[in-house]
């Protein structure tokens, strides 16, 4: 089904004249380098001159330099019949896939790909194929791709985008050049001037040409003498002067306009060259990033196009893709490590994985647990029995990871632990750049567990490893957990590597605390323990007043002598002891002071019974959240209230 | 001027031929005009005073047709080669690609030649052009004149091309030489193409 190539079809029998050189040094071309040249080669020209010796010369040559390669010729109609029968039989793959395993395809009479649409497709499909395998394409037609009636646009861009080249009529020179050399094939030997004269006659292809040849060599062999000149015109029905003048001419024209075109076809190989310049940058680019661990892929296809429109645009793109991808990453990387080494950070073809996986990691990687901002170091209490922690504190503020590290707050439940950490932290992450961990050792657990559990450690780690401060409030209850402590020391020898600080609020003092690992213990002596110890006279005064400001109560200092006085433990105790006062005297609606409170916190029946009010008896501390369960419910409402309550 | 287009798939080349008054820009150009067929070649604009001297330019505009998928045109320009229209080639310098450098191979037009090879080193300056960046070949013409009036390219070359670019022997009447500096040009500035593409 395919025609074999016709031996007498070469590039050596070819006549080169200025109409066609082009398209011969373009084949030629083609056939020392398939596919890499022009792909596809694309000629023209009208019917009968040289198309079909191009395209098979094309094809012996590139056999005689490569006899491994598979070349096809065919013209358009073969490849029609053969994908028809293909497609009959049920063969239609084992069709495509014996067409995309040629080196060479050359076909032939292109032009009868108007109005059929199936064909186009499949020959696009195929033609994109061979592309991008590298395998050479060459057409021929007897119009450009544009003229051809019914094309796809997509087939007219991807004929266009190889080397589109058309051959002209022969010139004078060129018709006595083939003249000759046919009859010297044919072992024929005209009088001088026979040939000549057959040349000045206006044909319009060679195949005409070949047909007056043939009448004088049959003419010549029938009546046995030689031909000349005159006979020759008598027989081709010339007329002796009226062609010869245009025909000089048309030949000084030839001659002229030869030329032109020789410099036209240096241009071509110049500007091949010089346009081939590009797939060394693309090349380049590719090396490049390849080597950087990126995948390439938009640049190789790049290359595979035969002249690709804006390949800089296209680079400088990628280039951009790929810094935006190391930025990704980066930022990935200090939420969590083992995301940043993704391959979707490494494929500028999937920016939008990538900023998807970005977001994604950024939107879980929520910075620590930040310090409650319900305790500002300004409204905590100072007095004596903690004027240690706080001045350490302060060190800490002024000089983080310097002066103190660890700093361990000790004291007794409800002393301000926790408020003087909160505290610390909030002024800590004051600072620029600050990012601080402060929540409680119980959360710092779940947390961990959480992420065993996601299977996300690393993501939880690398959380923590931002932070430049970890504060943990009541570290006794890492008691029993060893895999938080074992987590905890490390982080711990990474925070003071790196002098960033880390405070801990402990009940007691750390040598103390049972289920800690001695390395851990060791670390948090290691530091300064601080001690707060039971509020004294002054602190309580102090707290007292702070207090009754903020519930708007006039300060008595009958009540706060008495107030202050009493056997109280810590601050938090305090609070509630006031709470409790202040709400009597709302519900009685007298004005609080001395007496009322003694009448309330030491037991005058009376007032308890009245104290029912229509609320729940949950006093929550205006100090902050619920703390502890001093705190939660300290008088039930009476049971008639009660009663009352349950009606509504 | 964008040289490459890769955009548009355009390859734009403006050839500038420049050299001291009648030393044969315009023939040249009137050459090449002759020997492209006519459906490749724009209309030459020339503007020429009554005795047939350059006043502004000659443009030839010629199209090379698709080129590696690139349609490709050359725009040919001479400049006046008279003293006192140096604005004007200045202007029609602006935006070259490449300089074709024609000079007069007579022995008594030697100072004419250096003079606007002179010039044409200033003209580039000002519009920031270092000629040594510049394609440029030279071109001694009218080397078809009796031996004793004229200079031999050996020794125009010692006396004009310092820079040893490329230069052609021509007889731009008779067309000698003139496709040879065409294309020599060509392919200097399409190299250059190559090396650093502006586009």
């Amino acid at each position: 089904m395919t025609s074999t190539l016709n031996p007498r079809f070469t590039f050596e029998t070819f006549v080169v004249g200025a109409a066609n050189r082009l398209a011969v040094t373009a084949g030629r071309t083609v056939a020392e380098n398939p596919g890499s040249a022009y792909n596809p080669l694309f000629i023209y020209s009208g019917s009968g001159l040289g198309k079909t010796h191009v395209l098979m010369a094309i094809g012996h040559a590139a056999k005689a330099l490569a006899p491994q390669l598979n070349i096809e010729y065919l013209t358009l109609d073969e490849y029609v019949e053969a994908f028809h029968a293909a497609i009959a039989a049920g063969q239609g793959d084992a069709f495509r896939r014996r067409f995309q395993n040629v080196d060479a395809l050359l076909v032939d009479d292109v032009q009868f790909l108007t109005n059929r649409k199936e064909m186009q497709a499949e020959l696009l499909r195929l033609t994109e194929a061979l592309q991008q395998a590298g395998h050479q394409i060459v057409l021929a037609s007897d119009r450009p791709p544009a003229e051809i009636a019914d094309l796809d646009e997509r087939l007219i861009s991807r004929f266009s985008g190889g080397l589109v080249v058309d051959m002209g009529i022969p010139d004078y020179e060129t018709r006595v050049a083939i003249l000759r050399r046919k009859s010297e094939e044919r072992g024929s030997t005209f009088q001088p001037g026979v040939l000549e004269t057959v040349a000045k006659s206006e044909f319009p292809n060679v195949r005409e040409l070949m047909g007056a040849l043939n009448r004088i060599v049959a003419y010549q062999a029938v009546n046995d003498t030689p031909i000349n000149a005159e006979a020759v015109r008598q027989l081709l029905g010339v007329s002796p002067a009226a062609p010869s003048a245009p025909s000089a001419a048309a030949s000084s024209a030839a001659a002229s306009s030869d030329e032109f075109s020789q410099f036209l076809s240096d241009v071509t190989v110049t500007v091949g060259k010089a346009v081939e310049a590009w797939r060394a940058r693309v090349a380049e680019a590719v090396l490049r990033w390849e080597g950087e661990g990126y995948r390439t892929a938009r640049l190789e296809k790049l290359l595979e196009q035969e002249t690709p429109a804006a390949v800089d645009e296209a680079i400088a793109a990628y280039v951009q893709d790929v810094d935006r991808l190391k930025a990704l990453e980066a930022e990935v990387a200090a939420f969590d490590p083992q995301a940043a080494g993704g391959k979707v950070f490494h494929d500028p073809d999937r920016m939008e994985d990538a900023e998807a996986a970005g977001a994604r990691v950024r939107e879980g990687a929520a910075p620590p647990p930040a310090p409650s901002a319900a305790f500002p170091l300004e409204s905590y209490v100072v007095g004596p029995s903690n004027e240690v922690a706080l001045s350490a504190a302060r060190d800490v503020i002024a000089k983080p990871g310097k002066k103190y590290n660890p700093l361990v707050i000790v004291g007794k439940s409800g002393l301000g632990k926790t408020h003087l950490l909160n505290a610390i932290g909030l002024e800590l992450a004051k600072k620029k750049g600050a990012i601080v961990a402060c929540l409680s050792t119980q959360g710092f657990v779940d947390e961990l567990i959480a992420a065993i559990d996601g299977n996300r450690v690393d993501w939880w780690r690398a959380r923590y490893r931002r932070a430049t401060a970890l504060l943990l409030d009541d570290i006794q209850l890492l008691a029993g957990k060893e895999r938080t402590q074992e987590e905890l020391f490390n982080l711990f020898n990474q925070f003071l590597d790196a002098d960033r600080q880390l405070i801990f609020t402990a009940p007691a003092h750390p040598n103390t605390l049972e289920g800690l690992e001695e390395r851990i213990i060791s670390r948090l002596e290691g530091g300064l323990v601080a001690e707060v110890s039971e509020p004294d006279k002054e602190l309580r005064r102090h707290a007292l007043e702070r207090f009754l400001k903020t519930q708007h109560v006039p300060t008595d200092v009958a009540l706060l002598d008495y107030l202050a006085d009493r056997p109280i433990d810590s601050v938090r105790s305090l609070t509630g002891t006031v709470q409790r006062v202040v709400e009597a005297a709302a519900a009685q609606d007298v004005p609080l002071n001395a007496a009322l409170a003694r009448d309330v916190l030491e037991g005058s029946p009376s007032v308890r019974r009245t104290s029912g009010l229509r609320t729940s008896g949950i006093v929550v501390s205006s100090a902050g959240g619920v703390r502890s369960r001093e705190k939660m419910v300290w008088d039930w409402p009476a049971s008639s209230d009660r009663v009352i309550e349950d009606l509504r | 001027m964008s040289l490459v287009n890769f955009t548009s798939r355009e390859i734009t080349c403006k050839i500038v031929y420049y050299g001291p008054g009648r030393s044969g820009k315009t023939t040249n150009l009137h050459y090449v005009y002759g020997r492209v067929p006519e459906t490749r070649r724009g209309r030459m604009v020339s503007l020429a005073t009554q005795t047939d001297r350059t006043l502004f330019f000659d443009f030839l505009p010629i199209d090379l047709g698709q080129i590696s998928g690139f349609s490709t045109r050359f725009q040919l320009y001479t400049v006046p080669g008279q003293v006192y229209y140096n604005a004007t080639r200045r202007l029609v310098l602006q935006g070259a690609d490449g300089v074709v450098f024609v000079g007069d191979s007579q022995a008594r037009q030697l100072d004419e030649n250096i003079e606007s090879l002179q010039n044409l080193q200033s003209n580039l300056l000002e519009h920031g052009v270092d000629v040594r960046t510049m394609p440029l070949v030279m071109q001694y013409n009218k080397q078809d004149l009796p031996h004793e009036l004229i200079l031999t390219p050996p020794e125009l070359d010692d006396a004009l091309n310092f820079r040893a670019v490329p230069s052609f022997a021509a007889d731009a009447l008779h067309g000698r030489g003139v496709f040879e500096t065409l294309k020599g040009i060509s392919e200097l500035v399409l190299k250059k193409l190559a090396a650093g593409s502006p586009a």
